[in-house]
This record gives C-alpha cells, sequence and structure tokens, in this order.
C-alpha cells in the first residue's frame, strides 16, 4: 500500500466512473454526494492511511472507518469491491432484489462497521469506540467521514465535546465540507463558517485541504495520524458536491438531482 | 440479601461494583446522574467510569461504541430522558446495530411511572413500556422491588443485546423476601384467585397485592402475577396460568390504551385464542399538572388502591353476570 500521487489519482479517477456507472444502472442511489468524498475515501483505503482486513473485516487489529454520511458514499462500493470486501460482481445489482448493496448502506456490507445515512450517529459511536480502544490499551485508530450538513444535527456536537474532554487523540474527524445539503447551500441554511475555528474552539486539532487534491488529502490524513497530542482530530476537505459531473456539480439542489443516462454514458466515453 | 428494602437502583449499581473488580470488561456510562453507590464506581474504577454530561444522545452512542469493542455497557439517566431523548440513537445504534453486531448495552432508566412525585410531567414516564417494546431487539424488564431488580444484573451480564431496565426512583417495600423470582419464566404468580386475575408490572404490583388482600375479605379470591420481563417471558407457562380465568387485569404506571402492558397482553391472549374478556388499568392519557403525594395523584388518574379497588369489584361483578 505504498501508492505514489500518481496511482491515488489514477485510482480516484476510476472510482468516479464506477461511481457513475453504479448510478447509471441504480439510479435510486445518491450520486452528486458521493461524488465529493473520492478523494477522502481513495487516500484513506489506498493511500497507507487505514490498516484493514478484507478478509475479515472485523478484525481486532483494523482501525475503524465510520462512514456516517451513508448515502453519500456510494463511491466505497467500488472501492470495498477494488480491494477484495466482496466480488466486483456485487457492483453489477446495486439496490436489485438480493443484494446487499442498497440505496443507503447497511453494516450488513463488509466493509461498513456502524448504521449510517440516518444523519448524525456514525462521531458519538466512533468517540465510544476511540475510548474502547484506549482503554483496551489498543493503538487502533478511529476514522469517522460526516458530510457538512450532517453536523446540522446536534448529537454531533455532544461528541465533539467528549472527545476533546476525553482527550480522544485516536480519534479523526473528517468531514466532507462540500457546502450544500438536500435543499440548499449550508452556508443558506444554517452555517458552520468557520468551521475550523469552530472546531478549534471545542479542543480539536483542525487542518483544512483541497478535498480534490488527493495526495493532499494523504498528505494531511498520514499527518493527522502521525500525531497524537492529546486532542482529537478533524480534517476538513473542502469539495464540490456532484464533482465533475456537468450540470451537477456545486448545483444547489445536486442531492436530489439526478443527471440523465445520456450525460453519464457520454461522460464514461469520454475518459478511459 | 439485604432484609430492608433498598433502592433498585442502589441495589444493581452495588452488584455491578461488585462485578468490576474481576470482569474488566465492565463499562459504566451516566448522564449526570447519580446515587451514593455510583461514587464508588466512580471512585474505584475511574477508567471503566464515564459521565458524558447532559447528553442523552451521546450516552447512548458512546455506550453502542463502547459495546462494539466489546465491553459490557450498562448506562444510566432517568427514565424519560435515556428513552425518549435518544430514540432514535437507540433504535439507530442499539435495536438496528445489534441485529448484526454482538453488543450487550443494559440502559437504566430510574423514576418509572409517578416515582418523581413532586417533579410533575417532565420526569415522570409513562410512555417507556410503549416506545421500548416497539423496538426488535430491545429487551424491556419491568421490576419490582430491589430484590428482582438486583438479580437482573445476572440477565444484564449473561444476556447479549440492548436491554431497558425500567427502575422506580423511590424504595419500595420489599416483596421477594424469600429470593428473587425464576428469570427464565420472565413472570411470577403472587397468588391464585378463581375468576380473575391480575397481571401487573412495577410499582403496580404492590397496588394489586393490596387490592386482592382487599378483595380476600369481601371474599373475592383474585390471582396476581408480576410481569417483569415483558419482552421474553415463558408464553407458555403464561398461557397456563391464565387460561382457568373468566377475567383478566392490567396494571401499569403508564398510559392506558397506548401500546404497553395493556396490547402486549391483548395480543397474547389474542394470539393464544384464550377465551377471556379484559380490564386494562393505566393512566388516562392525559398529562397532568396537580401536585400530591403518589397515591393521590395515582387516585386521580384512576391507579390508585380505592379506584382500582372498585374498577376490578364492578368487573369481577359483570363476569358474574
Amino acid at each position: 500500500m505504498n501508492a505514489n500521487p500518481i496511482d491515488l489519482r489514477a485510482k480516484t479517477h476510476w472510482v468516479w466512473r464506477e461511481t457513475l456507472a453504479v448510478h447509471r444502472r441504480s439510479p435510486e442511489t445518491r450520486l452528486a454526494s458521493s461524488l465529493s468524498p473520492i478523494e477522502i475515501f481513495v487516500a484513506l483505503y489506498y493511500g497507507g492511511v487505514l490498516r484493514f482486513d478484507p478478509a475479515q473485516p472485523l478484525a481486532e487489529h483494523r482501525d475503524r472507518c465510520i462512514i456516517s454520511k451513508g448515502h453519500g458514499s456510494i463511491c466505497m462500493y467500488p472501492i470495498l469491491a477494488d480491494l477484495g470486501f466482496f466480488p466486483m460482481e456485487e457492483l453489477q445489482r446495486v439496490c436489485q432484489t438480493g443484494s446487499f448493496l442498497g440505496g443507503i448502506p447497511d453494516p450488513v456490507i463488509p466493509g461498513y462497521e456502524t448504521v449510517n445515512g440516518s444523519l448524525g450517529h456514525g462521531l458519538g459511536v466512533a468517540t465510544g469506540m476511540a475510548l474502547g480502544l484506549k482503554r483496551k490499551g489498543s493503538d487502533r485508530r478511529v476514522f469517522v467521514v460526516v458530510g457538512d450538513g450532517e453536523l446540522h444535527e446536534g448529537a454531533n456536537w455532544e461528541a465533539i465535546m467528549f472527545a476533546s474532554q476525553h482527550g480522544l487523540d485516536n480519534l479523526h474527524l473528517i468531514v466532507d465540507d462540500n457546502g450544500i445539503s438536500m435543499l440548499g447551500y449550508t452556508d443558506d441554511i444554517v452555517s458552520h463558517d468557520p468551521l475550523a475555528v469552530r472546531l478549534s474552539a471545542f479542543g480539536w486539532d483542525c487542518m483544512e485541504v483541497d478535498g480534490h487534491d488527493v495526495a493532499a488529502v494523504q498528505a494531511a490524513l498520514l499527518q493527522m495520524k502521525a500525531s497524537c497530542a492529546g486532542k482529537p482530530k478533524a480534517l476538513i476537505a473542502r469539495t464540490l458536491k456532484g464533482h465533475g459531473v456537468p450540470g451537477l456539480e456545486n448545483a444547489q439542489l445536486s442531492h436530489i438531482m439526478n443527471p440523465k443516462p445520456e450525460l453519464i454514458d457520454s461522460l464514461l466515453e469520454q475518459q478511459p | 440479601m439485604s432484609i430492608k428494602p433498598l433502592a433498585m437502583r442502589d441495589v444493581l449499581l452495588d452488584r455491578i461494583w461488585q462485578a468490576m473488580e474481576e470482569d474488566q470488561k465492565i463499562f459504566f456510562v451516566t448522564a449526570d446522574f447519580g446515587s451514593p453507590v455510583l461514587d464508588k464506581i466512580r471512585a474505584d474504577f475511574p477508567q471503566r467510569f464515564v459521565n458524558v454530561g447532559i447528553a442523552e444522545q451521546n450516552l447512548i452512542n458512546v455506550s453502542a461504541g463502547l459495546a462494539l469493542e466489546g465491553y459490557t455497557v450498562f448506562a444510566y439517566a432517568i427514565a424519560p430522558f435515556i428513552t425518549m431523548r435518544c430514540y432514535e440513537q437507540i433504535r439507530v445504534s442499539l435495536a438496528l446495530l445489534s441485529e448484526v453486531r454482538p453488543m450487550n448495552v443494559n440502559l437504566i432508566g430510574v423514576g418509572a411511572g409517578y416515582s418523581y412525585v413532586v417533579s410533575g410531567p417532565t420526569h415522570q414516564c409513562y410512555e417507556d413500556i410503549t416506545l421500548m417494546r416497539a423496538l426488535p431487539n430491545v429487551r424491556v424488564l419491568s421490576p419490582a422491588d430491589h430484590v428482582s431488580a438486583g438479580a437482573l444484573f445476572v440477565r444484564c451480564v449473561s444476556t447479549m443485546g440492548p436491554k431497558y431496565l425500567r427502575f422506580d426512583a423511590q424504595v419500595l417495600p420489599m416483596i421477594y423476601e424469600t429470593g428473587a423470582p425464576d428469570l427464565d419464566v420472565g413472570f411470577h404468580i403472587h397468588r391464585s384467585g378463581r375468576s380473575v386475575c391480575l397481571v401487573a408490572t412495577g410499582y403496580m404490583l404492590h397496588t394489586a397485592l393490596k387490592v386482592a388482600e382487599s378483595l380476600s375479605a369481601a371474599g373475592h379470591l383474585v390471582g396476581v402475577i408480576d410481569l417483569f420481563d415483558i419482552s421474553n417471558f415463558a408464553a407458555d407457562q403464561l398461557e397456563t396460568a391464565l387460561s382457568s380465568y373468566a377475567g383478566i387485569v392490567t396494571l401499569e404506571e403508564g398510559f392506558r390504551g397506548r401500546g404497553g402492558v395493556d396490547a402486549m397482553l391483548f395480543e397474547f391472549i389474542a394470539r393464544r385464542g384464550l377465551d377471556v374478556r379484559m380490564l386494562n388499568i393505566g393512566v388516562e392519557g392525559t398529562y397532568r399538572f396537580e401536585l400530591g403525594s403518589r397515591a393521590e395523584l395515582h387516585e386521580q388518574v384512576g391507579i390508585g388502591h380505592n379506584s382500582v379497588l372498585r374498577s376490578v369489584t364492578t368487573f369481577i361483578q359483570s363476569l358474574a353476570n
């Protein structure tokens, strides 16, 4: 897993294409919110950040990765299949009878830790796991991926306060800060700005990064992981919802927009 | 076993405290709710005691995370808050997740029914049985005294899955003086009667036993059953116990006709095809702000001793006609 930035960029593009292809076959999936965190997941899973074992997804020696923004993580389907968590053929059956890959991922999927998609739960559960790992004397880490819209759920802030109170420096929060929830721009709804300042004020070490520069995301994650200074850590990844899809990218209602099949087909034909 | 009545929570907390020395896997989480016995846990096991603050949503999620890491978790708060403030956390992170993950989280809710007598409806709890029994995988346990409450410790550590323990906040008279009821049966027959059986849970078992005494003096022998495991009782044995009666009276310190023990018994009787009539005694579905003793409040809402005695007497007479 010594992927260099070039490999990661290629992988990012492959995941982007495969995510479009999954959505083309299964339009019930949420596309726009699954395109913004691709670099985050590629850096986590291919960039030497997470320790995992596809043959034993819940092995004690894994790092825990909680994907709280469930419906906005369909890009994880090709990643998990590619890494061997389940066969690649499963990608052909998303949302179909008998498949375990639904419109919103469930913990029956190998590689998914908890219930997600109902927003605002992942960080609190991750906080409990981080505390449990500390008390067990384990050096394993906990990563949580949330959306910025999801931070409107107050339970997150209970967990944010708790994590700093207990110095959970094995806990890593990654915010897919695409700036859009279902009905519009989060800045117009209830703004988190300035999120890094807010998290810092709550006792977290906070970094910001261009979430579509996969090498920068990887570097930030590795730096975060290396530093354990008695504080929980957050990475705010500035991303674009619907990244790379004309008409969808950063559109106010992108969460509930489905690009036309012909557009997806043309995008898939354009680039290898 | 103590010979004087104790608070349910203190007895269970003492059992937990005793076990935490040997069992390194027990973790105790509170939402800033205490008791003198809890101070021992806090002092002696600071590494496995955590106060999340007044934050019940996080109480549940942190407990779920600890359980996923293999801990047997006891989560502790006031009953209406540990059930209703964080209901979706319980649904998602406990009921739903325990479907596919081994987890052991025991929610201890203190303050069943009217037990916080002068605190009013925010701190009283009449909805929790309904809400918690609506969730698959969540076991609802409702003891009537400190002996049965303490005995539940064994059930908490030996059975995986989420559980809700509905505890009274007051020190109630001891009922199980000769030993705890059989946890595997889930209910306990205190008296046998002729035509009517009272099925009660929690505090209302005390009322049921007194009413049965009063009725006995008037020549009516009624049965009394303590239903303390509302989710997992021995169904065949309960059917046998109930099948000889013409009438069954449910008694709960919770809303009547809103999915509590009354509904559970209705469903049970219907499924089992028992030919029996039912009378349900519970709190009428309104929130009230009157102050008074618990007995006075109970009379106001139809679940006090005198009210129950009248209702059951009328019910017995109606069965005879």
